[in-house]
């Protein structure tokens, strides 16, 4: 097969599995090895180039990088990604002249629908570029989702204050109380030259059962958790049933808890397989023994004189085909005592502010028709990003929507045209400074994942604020950042250089390399020392080697880039090089790619 | 050398032999050679043996001189038994060791100043007394340690790093063998694993002496224009007479072979070795023509590899000696030391 081409930004990108993963591709490993060094405001800043909010991720980020993790592969558990990331906001410095100053105002004005993460990425792209940025919200608060949704005891407010304040201080305009109750009014008469709708997805679903209506005890999740956020609501009933078993409904149980309810079931109409709420989450909430019940199929509301007692339960039995449900059946019906009931089944965006006649079109179902790349709408200076776009996801999908959205509006306003984008880009440089040394700590360090510690179950629930993970301390964080295997640190092959003796094969800890007679991609996988069966991890193919003309080959998935292989490479055909992906924001210059030679 | 320790951590789909046992838990030591030396390429083909071969590290003996490539029984199957002996006398101590207990696997590594040098009466008789163990013949002509000098199996017009020539003739250690009547006699390439582990693996079931001469370039003194052992000049001098595949006991052999092309020879424990003729006139099992093809080649500056000679029925050292099939550790004491009775009776007959 052609040699690999890993002048390609994306193959060394795809080797640092976490930043891959990452939507904003947070350049992981970098900061891991920052922290190690002590260095935690460096650490921070480099986070928050990709992310924005690294004490808030830090907390409650849905984390796609760390199943993504080598590590996980390696061993059986990843590094805690999301709660070093806490830690440089923890540790970090004054920040105080380390943020970017705001260039002279360019005279453009950008208005940003929503004070959620999206809209604030955007006022934190723009506004040093020169920007003028005004966010709208409706609300008296900053955040968004981030505020009203995530109860305080897993994100205390004052985090929120500070890493939004960190984007105010740029000079942005933040009119709060101020709903954007006409798209029409705004674009003609606002005077501003692009549009950004970060208004997230505020409407929670309903169920429509019998006995729905007439009572009051019937909440919708993100509704009552955005009047607990901002104690509208500071009491529940004794027995709380939670409908659906996503993160909103593990937020409703543990914030029930907190207001005094005694007994709190969450109910699921499929098994446990088939839970939308993060493994953390779940186990957070077990471990305040909430319970969760599975195979129970809301089928009616129980009143009894407009007042809730209970509710009633189609029971379930599912016939599975592996992790595919078969058939299901009804075996029975049960109905559950309860006083309140929180319905947190899913939520949509919803847009009864802009007119159907802008030239901002809608699909069928009233979500805005949204180009994927450049989050612009059919209407141009009007970009959509966050829930607002394509529904629920989560913050750092939010993050990276603004950045890509900030990048069209600057194109836009700069050029006329924001799909004419600056591509990305990887550069390498060499880790080796000598004989024996590298620049980097390669040593394997086999150690297991830190558990972040909690307060305790006594104590948690004296506040509703108090914050349950502690999160790390700085010996602890020092202990789990040796568990990052540097996979940024790229194994580099030249392969004019290969004398075949051998040497790199024979120490791999991991027998990723093999030297073999070329094939298609499907015969060298299966004649990698070990067959390379992980089909979405990358297989590394060099030109012919010049001795036999056979290929030295790799298998990307385990490589616990020890640098083994170049340390023991007499030509120094192999070589470590740290690979930086450049993933262009607003007013980056194009990328330049620099090649594996 | 290197001073990183390769980390425990290995592949978790790393195939298991039937002892239960990974590759990596027949390795050893971390190696000091130069990065790229052939003789840690030969290291891995043992262990790659040594674990296809299912060996018990316990049950394994790793003997060696004095050398760079007898620094290598440290970096092998870290459970076995060893003993790096004085230059030149390990053949010495492995006949000791044999002659206590037969029911051991006896991994020699020597290297061509140590086996051709100061070793060459040691090694001659070792062949002579058919030794049951598997003689590693690490050849780089050159003494690494000492900084490069030629070694006795340096060919002729062979150029130093610095610029003299070698104008003695080598001693090749495979016509030795063969003329001296040892019955496995096989040459390799530390860059070719596919032609050596299976060599291995059929040594360690051949019953007696099975020599195994692995060129093994140096690649810090031997490795430039002008030597005849570096990775380039092996590459396009070798030439492969005799492919073996090894087929452990029990297993059924289900390929047919091509007569003349092919040629199962089975060895006393059931085994096989199936002898691919890539040279179809060559016959390994014909001492005379061998030792003729080599002198042949040899002077065409050709490197003849694979399983050079096999004569599977040679009785090896016990079975010549008349010593007892348990190994003197387990015999009862009153067999051992049948005492002061008996001995004097032994020593009247030299009166």
């Amino acid at each position: 097969m052609n040699p690999t081409d890993t002048s390609h930004p994306d193959y060394f990108h795809k080797v640092v599995d976490c930043q891959w993963a990452c939507p904003a591709h947070t350049d992981v490993p970098e900061y891991i090895r920052l922290i190690a060094q002590g260095r935690y405001t460096d650490a921070y800043l480099l986070n928050r180039h990709s992310n924005v909010f690294p004490g808030i991720l830090g907390r409650v980020c849905d984390r796609p990088c760390e199943p993504a993790c080598r590590r996980g592969r390696v061993e059986e558990k990843p590094v805690a990604i999301c709660r070093l990331k806490r830690v440089t906001a923890d540790l970090k410095g004054d920040l105080e002249g380390l943020l970017p100053k705001p260039l002279p105002r360019n005279g453009k004005r950008v208005a940003c629908i929503g004070a959620g993460p999206s809209s604030l990425t955007v006022a934190n792209d723009l506004a040093p570029l020169g920007y003028e940025v005004v966010v709208f919200e409706r609300s008296e608060v900053p955040g968004g989702l981030m505020r009203s949704n995530i109860p305080s005891f897993r994100l205390p407010q004052s985090v929120l204050d500070e890493e939004i304040g960190l984007i105010l201080d740029m000079g942005v305009e933040l009119k709060t109380g101020t709903p954007v109750e006409s798209m029409r009014k705004l674009l003609e008469t606002g005077g501003f030259d692009a549009v950004f709708v970060g208004s997230g997805a505020p409407k929670g679903k309903e169920l429509n059962l019998p006995g729905r209506q007439g009572t009051e005890r019937i909440h919708i999740g993100i509704d009552w958790l955005e009047s607990v956020a901002f104690g509208h609501q500071d009491k529940i009933g004794d027995r709380v049933l939670i409908i659906g078993v996503g993160n909103t409904a593990m937020d409703c149980c543990r914030s029930s808890l907190r207001l005094g309810a005694k007994s709190v079931k969450v109910m699921a109409r499929k098994p446990r397989a088939f839970f939308k709420a993060s493994e953390w989450e779940l186990e957070d909430a077990e471990a305040e023994n909430v319970e969760i019940v599975i195979n129970h199929s809301p089928k009616a509301f129980v009143t009894e004189g407009g007042k809730l007692v209970g509710m009633t339960f189609d029971v379930m039995e599912y016939e599975m085909n592996g992790t595919q449900i078969k058939s299901e059946k009804i075996i029975g019906e049960t109905t559950i005592p309860c006083d309140d009931v929180i319905l947190a089944i899913g939520q949509e965006n919803a847009f009864p502010w802009i007119e159907r006649d802008l030239g901002i079109e809608f699909d069928k179902w009233s979500v805005p028709k949204v180009d994927a790349k450049t989050f612009r709408s059919t209407r141009a200076g009007v970009y959509f990003g966050g829930d607002a776009a394509f529904g629920p996801k989560n913050i750092i999908w939010a993050v990276e929507h603004g950045h890509q959205a900030a990048l069209s509006i600057h194109q836009f306003l700069e050029t006329g045209d924001d799909a004419t984008r600056p591509a990305p880009g990887v550069t390498l440089s060499s880790r080796k400074m000598g004989m024996h040394e590298w620049a980097y700590k390669n040593d394997y360090a086999p150690i297991e994942r830190k558990l972040v510690p909690h307060v305790s179950l006594k104590e948690r629930f004296k506040k509703i604020d108090i914050e349950v993970e502690l999160g790390f301390t700085a010996e602890q964080a020092a202990a789990e950042v040796q568990r990052c295997l540097n996979c940024d640190i790229q194994t580099v092959f030249t392969s004019k250089l290969c004398i075949e003796c051998d040497a790199c094969i024979d120490v791999c800890p991991v027998d990723c390399l093999t030297i073999t007679q070329d094939g298609t991609e499907e015969e060298l996988r299966t004649r990698t020392r070990v067959p390379a069966v992980n089909a979405n991890q990358g297989l590394y193919v060099s030109a012919a080697l010049p001795q036999t003309g056979r290929v030295m080959i790799k298998d990307e998935n385990l490589c616990v880039h020890c640098g083994l292989c170049a340390e023991r490479c007499p030509t120094a055909a192999w070589d470590m090089q740290k690979s930086t992906i450049q993933w262009p924001h607003a007013g980056d210059k194009a990328a330049v790619a620099t090649a594996r030679s | 050398m290197t001073f990183m320790v390769k980390p425990k951590v290995r592949h978790p789909d790393l195939p298991k032999n039937e002892l239960g046992l990974t590759r990596r838990d027949y390795e050893a030591a971390n190696s000091t050679l130069c990065a790229g030396c052939g003789h840690d390429s030969i290291t891995a083909a043992i262990i790659e043996a040594c674990w296809a071969n299912s060996l018990a590290p316990q049950n394994v003996v790793k003997l060696s001189g004095i050398g760079c490539s007898s620094k290598t029984t440290a970096y092998f199957v870290g459970g076995a038994h060893g003993f790096n002996s004085v230059h030149g006398r390990m053949p010495s101590v492995a006949t000791g060791a044999n002659a206590a207990n037969r029911n051991l696997h006896y991994i020699g590594v020597s290297g061509d100043g140590d086996s051709l040098s100061i070793g060459l009466g040691q090694f001659c008789h070792a062949i002579r007394r058919n030794l049951n163990m598997v003689y590693m013949l690490e050849n780089n002509g050159v003494y690494g340690l000492t900084k490069g000098q030629f070694s006795a199996s340096a060919d002729l017009g062979s150029i130093l790093k610095k610029g003299d020539v070698n104008n003695q003739p080598p001693i090749d250690p495979v016509q030795l063998a063969i003329t001296l009547g040892a019955g496995f006699v096989a040459r390799s390439f530390s860059g070719d694993k596919a032609q050596l582990v299976p060599l291995i693996r059929a040594a360690m079931h051949h019953k007696g002496f099975a020599l195994i001469d692995v060129l093994s370039p140096c690649v810090t003194f031997n490795d430039h224009e002008g030597s005849t052992r570096s990775y380039t000049y092996s590459r396009e001098h070798y030439e492969e007479a005799v492919h073996a595949d090894f087929v452990a006991p029990a297993r059924e052999i289900s390929v047919a072979y091509k007569e003349g092309e092919s040629l199962p020879v089975t060895l006393h424990d059931g085994s096989q070795v199936v002898l691919h003729k890539v040279d179809n006139s060559y016959d390994p099992t014909d001492r005379s023509a061998a030792l003729a093809r080599l002198v042949e080649r040899q002077k065409q500056h050709e490197y003849l590899t694979g399983l050079l000679y096999i004569d599977p029925e040679q009785q090896e050292f016990h079975e010549l000696s008349g010593t007892p099939d348990t190994a003197l550790n387990q015999l009862p004491y009153e067999l051992l030391n049948p005492g002061a009775a008996a001995l004097s009776k032994v020593l009247s007959r030299y009166r």
